[in-house]
């Protein structure tokens, strides 16, 4: 635990030392207050721990169920119900939320916090400006997820957002990405985003839905084994084409066209017929892509999975990792969505439990395992809904940039590939710059893999997985808390 | 099925070193076949923080680094790629009267091998670097040493050398060497390909960083090497403030601006997964963070972006190793360059190629022999 000290007027945040403090004692963090964070924390204080509740945000809700500045708080000033703000998600939105204001008082919440590090059994976490050394010995990571963005000419112009960063607009500075926007991509988040702008008032220029219809359409089949989750995506698109938004399937993005920001969107058909729309922003995205750096500095083992086309942290059914006390919940450890998220967390939460030795609900543990099991099956069929593009990496342009912050190329990153320097990702990485910026790949990651992958004619777990390295995202300089380094617990130098 | 492979020279560990050494020899027309664990350049030549200076080495190194230098010259014509190499000048900072004193001494010390050391001091050291401000009483610029960028540099030795015809492989372990009768028999791993390899060589150069206790302990020699690991961070890019690569009197931070504008800064050590793989340590990451910014006001506002570190080899009075086998006739090793094989590699591995070739070299070895240090305990990975 984080105790702060004063000397010489200077203010600095140190830890207890580790050695000294029986792990038994270290109360349980939870990274991330999303559905899963959430979830995991509400049964582990109904079992009388009080769990270390970390989060970036500044309000609890995770991304899906991300709440506006507070009123009166810095950028508060707007309200919005929450039926207009999470459609039909409101009455989940509100349970999640309220389920959190009610165990407020019994979990050490950490808001505004980030944990840039996880490191012999410690978090480093930057809140304030300060950096603090959170020791654990049970860890359950809900580091939740980002879009999967697929590079298309143009992405880069301003008024090309994802489709997450939209909605973040939306519910959290209260605000749109543009006037007349275009929704590009793929996924269940396409249409509920396209949804939540048409209801906010702004006009949805279109649809752009890169899977094709009939692919969609056999893939529902497998869908009506959960009717309501049916039934809600059927709404969407009915309510959508109702209120006069043309919904396209089977488009390929051409081009975000303009000069100072986007203009229009160009688009194709797979048969070739090119149209244009006009629009002043396009929100895309294809799906999601867990963020797992936390897991992979916790030591978890890594495989690659095929649905998500991602290589995620093992985990059990139970959400165990590879590493012992450390736990995997929700979209970070593999995209299925808020509801088996919030599952998810509940059934983390009870292995931690039965790990501490701790009874456990036996009948609860069963319609968890049983719920999530079904929630397995119907992600089944949403990834066959909602294919993944697989002629992306083979047709996008060699101009095309693929990673933002240092400005590499599809070209650039083939050129690695096919002049045999580069045989896999972080080698691509050494040689291209891909993945050194900002993001540290976070966003362009997944693509150079495809691309990479594409090249040297083999899958994207034919060509390894970025390394995750500290800071996981940029760190302040000025975060030092200088006078005690060195005095700090952590692992001797070998 | 077993791969064989008959040469001249085999080298275990394709680092600047035995990618310069390959290269060389192929030059010289001899047949070689370089052995790679993992990728060529990807370990500490690869990932090290890219200064290439020759000032601050020992005397005894100056020979090989002003070798060095002049090879650094012609990057281009000999690897393919500038690799981002710029002479910009290396300013080592005195924080102290002391230090500077101990600067002007160096200067002395290491006059006659062509450093051109110039110790600038005061209000000229303020008027010179505004930017450095206040935080130094003055300094020591060797104005031809400078900084590039690891990961072209390392990589390309070995591909030019493939592009000479050596025989290059990656992702290959050496799972067992020894000398049998006149030649050296390597067998391999192959990760890219079924069935393991064979090797067999008349010479076999010994270039394999931290790792290379293992081929010095087949044949007998055990070196006092251990592992360490340098803990390095860089900032988003900044406008430009540095056009010097800065080192500090006594040791602590260093620095570098590229030409992007990022700042790369390294200082304290980070620690080991395994014997294969170092992380940056959190403690050793804040204390960079507060010592660069308080060297470099200009990153006060500044964010770190990436923290990295590396595995390598150090032996006790930190010289490297270079030079023949004392017990192996054929055998020439070149490890344990402990945080300072960068720049001269290059020249090691111009020197190993002659040894290979012409049995001698003109190059000051001494210091470096491989029996120096007192026996010390086979390693046991």
């Amino acid at each position: 635990m984080g105790r702060r000290i004063e000397r010489g007027g200077v203010v600095v945040t140190a830890e207890l030392p580790t050695a000294k403090l029986p792990t038994a004692e270290l109360p349980p963090v939870i990274v991330g207050a999303g559905p899963a964070g959430i979830r995991a924390a509400e049964r582990l204080v109904a079992a009388g721990l009080r769990p270390v509740v970390v989060d970036e945000a500044a309000r609890w809700g995770g991304q899906i169920y991300r709440q506006p500045p507070e009123a009166g708080g810095p950028g508060g000033g707007f309200t919005r119900p929450k039926s207009a703000l999470y459609g039909f998600e409101a009455g989940k939105a509100d349970a999640v939320h309220r389920a959190m204001a009610a165990i407020r008082d019994r979990v050490d919440y950490r808001p505004r916090t980030l944990a840039w590090n996880c490191e012999a059994g410690a978090l480093d976490l930057l809140c304030d400006g300060e950096s603090l050394v959170q020791p654990f010995s049970r860890l359950i990571l809900a580091t939740g997820a980002t879009d999967r963005v697929l590079p298309f000419p143009g992405w880069t112009l301003p008024g090309v957002f994802t489709l997450g960063g939209s909605q973040v607009a939306l519910k959290f500075q209260g605000c749109a990405v543009g006037r007349r926007v275009a929704f590009l991509g793929t996924g269940p988040l396409l249409y509920l985003v396209a949804y939540q702008y048409l209801k906010a008032g702004v006009e949805v220029a279109g649809v752009f839905d890169t899977t094709p219809f009939a692919v969609q359409a056999r893939a529902m089949a497998g869908m009506l084994r959960d009717p309501s989750t049916l039934a809600k995506g059927l709404l969407f698109v009915g309510w959508l084409r109702a209120h006069g938004v043309p919904v396209h399937n089977g488009v390929r993005p051409l081009r975000a066209e303009g000069t100072e920001r986007v203009e229009a969107l160009a688009w194709r058909y797979a048969d070739g017929r090119e149209h244009r729309v006009s629009c002043d922003a396009v929100a895309f995205g294809l799906g999601l892509r867990s963020e797992t750096q936390l897991a992979d500095l916790a030591g978890c083992r890594f495989r690659f999975d095929a649905a998500d086309r991602a290589w995620l942290p093992e985990r059990d059914g139970a959400g165990r990792s590879s590493v012992a006390g450390v736990y995997l919940a929700g979209d970070g450890g593999g995209i299925a969505g808020a509801d088996a998220a919030e599952l998810a967390g509940e059934r983390a939460a009870f292995a931690l439990l039965e790990d501490l030795g701790r009874p456990v609900d036996a009948a609860r543990v069963r319609e968890l395992d049983r719920r999530l099991g079904g929630i397995a099956t119907f992600r089944r069929s949403l990834n066959a809904a909602f294919p993944f593009p697989a002629d992306w990496a083979a047709t996008v342009a060699d101009d095309t940039m693929i990673c933002r912050c240092e400005g590499v190329t599809a070209g650039a990153l083939r050129g690695v590939a096919r002049s045999g320097q580069a045989r896999e990702i972080n080698r691509a990485k050494a040689l291209t710059r891909t993945g050194m910026g900002r993001c540290q790949g976070r966003m362009c990651g997944a693509t150079a893999a495809e691309l990479l992958a594409q090249a040297l004619g083999t899958g994207p777990d034919g060509v390894g997985r970025l390394r995750a390295q500290p800071p996981i995202k940029p760190l302040p300089v000025a975060a030092t808390p200088s006078p005690l380094a060195g005095a700090r617990s952590g692992r001797e130098v070998a | 099925m077993r791969e064989r492979i008959d040469c001249d020279v085999a080298i275990v560990g394709g680092g600047i070193v035995g990618g310069s050494a390959a290269l060389f020899l192929r030059q010289a027309g001899l047949s070689v076949t370089l052995l790679e664990r993992d990728w060529c350049g990807a370990k500490a030549s690869g990932v090290n923080f890219g200064g290439v200076r020759r000032q601050g080495r020992p005397l005894e190194q100056l020979a090989l680094s002003q070798r060095a230098h002049a090879i650094w010259g012609r990057l281009p014509e000999l690897i393919g790629t500038d690799a981002e190499y710029v002479r910009s000048g290396h300013l080592k900072l005195a924080r102290s009267e002391a230090d500077l004193a101990s600067l002007v001494a160096y200067r002395e010390r290491s006059r006659g091998f062509g450093l051109d050391l110039e110790i600038i001091e005061g209000e000229a050291f303020r008027r010179r670097w505004p930017a450095l401000g206040e935080r130094a009483v003055g300094g020591s610029l060797c104005p031809e040493d400078g900084h590039a960028n690891p990961r072209l540099v390392s990589p390309a030795f070995a591909r030019a050398a493939a592009a000479l015809g050596a025989v290059v492989r990656e992702q290959t372990a050496i799972e067992r060497v020894e000398k049998d009768g006149g030649r050296f028999v390597l067998l391999a791993k192959r990760e890219l390909a079924a069935g393991e390899l064979e090797v067999r060589a008349r010479v076999l150069l010994n270039t394999a960083g931290a790792w290379s206790r293992r081929v010095a302990d087949a044949f007998g020699e055990a070196v006092p090497l251990e592992s360490l690991h340098p803990n390095m961070a860089v900032t988003e890019p900044l406008p430009r403030f540095l056009d010097v690569n800065i080192g500090v009197e006594g040791g602590g931070v260093y620095g570098r601006q590229v030409l992007r504008g990022n700042m790369v800064v390294g200082g304290g050590r980070g620690f080991a997964l395994d014997p294969d793989r170092a992380r940056p340590q959190r403690d050793a990451v804040l204390t960079l963070m507060r010592d660069a910014a308080e060297l470099f006001p200009q990153l006060r506002h500044a964010h770190v972006i990436r923290c990295w570190t590396g595995v390598e080899g150090y032996t006790p009075d930190r010289n490297p190793v270079i030079g023949p086998s004392r017990t192996t006739p054929g055998l020439y090793h070149a490890f344990g360059f402990s945080g300072a094989g960068f720049q001269i590699g290059p020249a090691v591995g111009q020197t190993l190629a002659e040894l290979v070739t012409a049995g001698e070299t003109a190059m000051p070895l001494e210091a470096f022999r491989i029996d120096r240090f007192p026996p010390a305990p086979p390693d046991n990975p």
